[in-house]
């Protein structure tokens, strides 16, 4: 009996000591370092979930290399939605801050990126809730950065920045204009 | 004792980032102390009062209006302002000024807030920025620490910014 008490008390004090370490090391390593999230929607076709509904994709978020908000154009990106505080949106950062660049349905044809906002636009053009809709996104809204696709195993890859075509800023493509 | 120098530095590391961790919650997840500057908040906050900020209410979205919080800078996330929370989302602000003859309102967007700080001449805030997304705040100051003759909570507005009845004032 008391062999019993005693062996169950110390799985007692196993366990709790067991979770005070591993429940704030889980918590930190996914609020600092790693997190994984999966794409939901068509916004950014044809690159990520290019099937639709079947199948969506699973992608790494790297929050340490945003940590202090250094993004470039060209990435993929998670933001926190301005219209929806307790959503995050995936979308690929157009123009970063003093760009000059052109927009598609925004309500001015030409924007000036302010300091401190950045420009995010879903790959498939017409199906995105961006800034084409709600215009420059503050930098500190900034989640993470999407840098591999780890799941389905087919898609494993890692993602590197890219800007679409005919998207950058106006500013730097004085041979083309 | 190579070996015992070898585990008892990595049981050292091991505490180390256990504890680093538990710290990274509590302030992440319960409060921290910010130490205020700048003559924005006066009287109720003045410059280098240490204030402690706590973090449920922003997870949990229980914001409300009247709450004095810590948020983001819009143009410069490095830095944080602390302001009054004077509209949230579907607010009618009344944006002209209480001597004009036109009164001009706007209405505060989904996903945002408007702040205010309780010195209204010497604060910049939405005022001339507009409204900030809910998302960039980052705590509500609850407690004032220091000085020690003003420790406790914090009062209501002094300003008459804040309408508290959306219904009442629909009626001009």
């Amino acid at each position: 009996m008391a062999q019993q008490a005693t062996a169950g008390r110390r799985y007692l004090r196993a366990f709790v000591s067991g979770f005070f370490v591993s429940v704030p090391v889980t918590v930190t390593f996914l609020d600092r370092f790693a997190y994984v999230a999966r794409v939901e929607g068509a916004s950014m076709q044809p690159f990520l979930n290019p099937e639709g509904g079947s199948e969506c994709d699973v992608v790494l978020l790297n929050r340490w290399s945003v940590r202090n908000y250094q993004v470039q154009r060209g990435d993929i990106v998670s933001v926190v939605s301005p219209r929806n505080p307790q959503q995050k949106i995936i979308k690929r950062v157009i123009g970063l801050e003093g760009d000059f660049i052109r927009t598609l349905g925004y309500k001015n044809r030409y924007v000036r990126i302010p300091d401190g906002h950045f420009w995010i636009e879903g790959d498939h053009h017409g199906h995105s809730l961006d800034s084409n809709s709600f215009g420059p996104v503050s930098v500190g809204l900034i989640h993470g950065r999407a840098s591999h696709i780890i799941w389905p195993p087919n898609r494993w890859q890692r993602i590197k920045p890219s800007l679409p075509p005919n998207r950058g800023p106006l500013d730097t493509k004085e041979e083309e204009e | 004792m190579f070996h015992r120098v070898l585990w008892k530095t990595l049981g050292f590391m091991g505490y180390t980032i256990q504890y680093g961790c538990i710290a990274h919650c509590a302030f992440e997840y319960i409060g921290e102390f910010v130490v205020c500057s700048g003559p924005s908040m006066e009287p109720t906050i003045v410059n280098q009062d240490v204030v402690f900020s706590e973090r449920m209410s922003r997870h949990l979205c229980k914001i409300k209006k009247g709450d004095i919080v810590i948020a983001k800078s819009l143009y410069d996330p490095n830095m944080n302002i602390c302001k009054r929370v004077v509209g949230l989302e579907g607010d009618k602000i009344c944006t002209s000024a209480p001597s004009g003859l036109f009164k001009t309102h706007t209405y505060v967007p989904k996903g945002h807030v408007w702040l205010e700080g309780d010195n209204p001449r010497n604060s910049t805030d939405s005022r001339n920025y507009g409204s900030i997304p809910y998302a960039l705040i980052r705590g509500r100051v609850c407690l004032k620490l220091w000085p020690l003759q003003s420790f406790g909570t914090l009062g209501e507005s002094p300003t008459k910014r804040i309408i508290k009845n959306q219904s009442d004032s629909n009626s001009d």
